[in-house]
């Protein structure tokens, strides 16, 4: 599903996030990155959706070279690709139903299909009751839940989260990864970047250590434990 | 491009004007500003220049021929002079039509002049392009027959020059303030559009191409400009109407002519649209462009 080869990133400003990545991921697994912060877990995940390219080496996302993609594609591999940012970026002037239809009105889906897929996402994240608040009506974790359901609501192979529980108390986390269980049960790929130790040790699946712009660490049902 | 996108981007652009409310109304009201600018400058010039093109047309040669030289001989001379080329008129006035002009300028004193006619027989020209005026009277002057060539030698070539530099600073101006106004335009749209960037970036995260981002703001920054315009477009159809129906029975006589409202009004209002459309498309697009780069 995701194949890194000698992946190098090194910013404008000098700074390396990436110092020869290789990794493989297989369709359906679960993948836990861990690694203190600037080590360069975002860049490792951003350059899965293309905002970041690397400098040397090749990424494959399900068989598709991204370095030889034109900008014209680029568009096409985020259909693909679900995105879950810490920040929700969800649009303020849309309500949570709006916000979650979005992402189908982008890639023209029929108007009776967005109306039973977002209905649908919107009880498997438990905010059918919620879908005509705004976001600045709802609570961090039910913006995350939008987010995720956002991400999520066109069926992608590969839902990629930065940090989804990074400002939720720990009840509220544990009901996001529920969601994200249950969604990898389906079959879709999970790339989750988290702080979160405690939900690592308990829920275990493989896990990445990333310092220094390396992968230092691969195991699968591994621990969230590094030094420094 | 489906049939309901279409639909959707021309929802999007109308709720988009409604939700971005103050900023609709800054960039609605910097487009009708500029273009009543524009546009009022446009009607002032035009009339101007229609007034250089009344002096122009009127300027014209006197022929005086020889007060010796017969009947058929000045006869003669006016076939000759009409068969030059770029003539538009020539009107025969005789000798003794030219002195009642002079007594009628100069007083009755004068009438006494009619026993021995000074006077010779006088031809009116006028030139096709004014501006051969000259190379036509050195002409006319070659031939024979003629006492006296007379088209104010100098005095012509200064109009014409005076005419040519006003003509080039008013469209310079126009230019100068067109510029202006697509800048103020498009500067104005810009800041709605980058407190929209944020918008424009989850977008494109959530796999929107280029064109769906851009369509809505495109129609968005059509319709800017159409509400824009609407505005200077009214205002100067009525007040030009106005001036019209109020000054140009006064003017009936004079070198000074109004142009009359229809089709101008009508060519300056479409202009403005067009401009006004025009402006608001390409501040859109410019604009956004910076954003796409996601």
């Amino acid at each position: 599903m995701i194949k890194m080869k000698n992946v190098y990133k090194k910013y404008s400003n000098g700074v390396v996030a990436a110092n020869g990545i290789n990794i493989d991921i297989d369709r359906g697994e679960f993948v836990y990155v861990v690694g203190p912060s600037g080590a360069g877990k975002s860049t490792f995940i951003k350059m899965m959706y293309r905002e970041e390219l690397p400098t040397s080496g090749q990424i494959f996302i399900d068989g598709t070279d991204l370095s030889s993609l034109k900008n014209k594609q680029i568009p096409y591999l985020r259909r693909q690709v679900g995105v879950v940012f810490q920040d929700f970026k969800l649009l303020p002037k849309l309500n949570v139903y709006e916000n979650v239809a979005f992402a189908l009105e982008v890639i023209e889906a029929a108007p009776s299909e967005i109306r039973k897929k977002v209905t649908d996402v919107l009880a498997l994240v438990g905010l059918s009751q919620k879908a005509r608040m705004f976001p600045n009506e709802l609570s961090g974790g039910e913006q995350q839940r939008v987010s995720i359901a956002r991400s999520i609501v066109n069926e992608p192979k590969l839902v990629i989260a930065d940090e989804p529980t990074g400002n939720l108390d720990p009840d509220t986390s544990l009901g996001i990864m529920n969601i994200f269980e249950k969604i990898n049960n389906r079959g879709t790929t999970i790339i989750m970047a988290t702080h979160n130790k405690d939900i690592v040790n308990s829920i275990r699946h493989r896990v990445l250590l990333v310092e220094g712009g390396m992968i230092t660490r691969d195991e699968y049902e591994g621990e969230y434990s590094y030094e420094g | 491009m489906k049939g309901r996108t279409i639909g959707r981007h021309f929802r999007e652009s109308f709720k988009s004007l409604g939700r971005n409310g103050w900023m609709t109304f800054a960039s609605i009201s910097a487009v009708a500003v500029t273009l009543l600018l524009v546009g009022s400058f446009i009607v002032v010039m035009m009339n101007l220049n229609k007034m250089a093109d009344n002096i122009e047309n009127d300027v014209e040669i006197k022929v005086v021929a020889d007060p010796a030289a017969s009947d058929e001989a000045v006869e003669k001379l006016q076939s000759k002079v009409e068969k030059i080329d770029g003539i538009a008129s020539v009107d025969f006035a005789s000798r003794e039509e030219e002195l009642d002009k002079v007594i009628k300028s100069y007083g009755k004193e004068l009438s006494l002049y009619k026993q021995s006619n000074p006077l010779g027989d006088a031809l009116y020209v006028k030139a096709a392009d004014p501006h051969n005026t000259a190379a036509i009277a050195k002409e006319i002057d070659t031939y024979e027959y003629t006492a006296e060539v007379v088209y104010g030698a100098g005095k012509v070539e200064k109009l014409f020059n005076v005419v040519k530099i006003s003509r080039n600073v008013g469209l310079i101006l126009i230019l100068a303030l067109l510029f202006t106004a697509m800048f103020l335009i498009s500067n104005t749209i810009r800041l709605t559009i980058i407190a929209r960037g944020r918008e424009i970036e989850i977008m494109k995260l959530v796999g929107a191409t280029n064109n769906f981002v851009r369509i809505p703001f495109i129609l968005e920054g059509a319709w800017l400009g159409i509400i824009g315009s609407i505005i200077p477009m009214t205002a100067i159809a009525v007040a030009y109407q106005q001036i019209h129906a109020y000054w140009q029975p006064k003017l009936v006589n004079e070198m000074f002519q109004l142009l009359d409202p229809i089709p101008f009004i009508i060519q300056v209002d479409g202009l403005l649209l067009f401009m006004g459309v025009f402006i608001g498309v390409w501040g859109s697009l410019m604009s956004v462009r910076k954003f796409l780069k996601v």
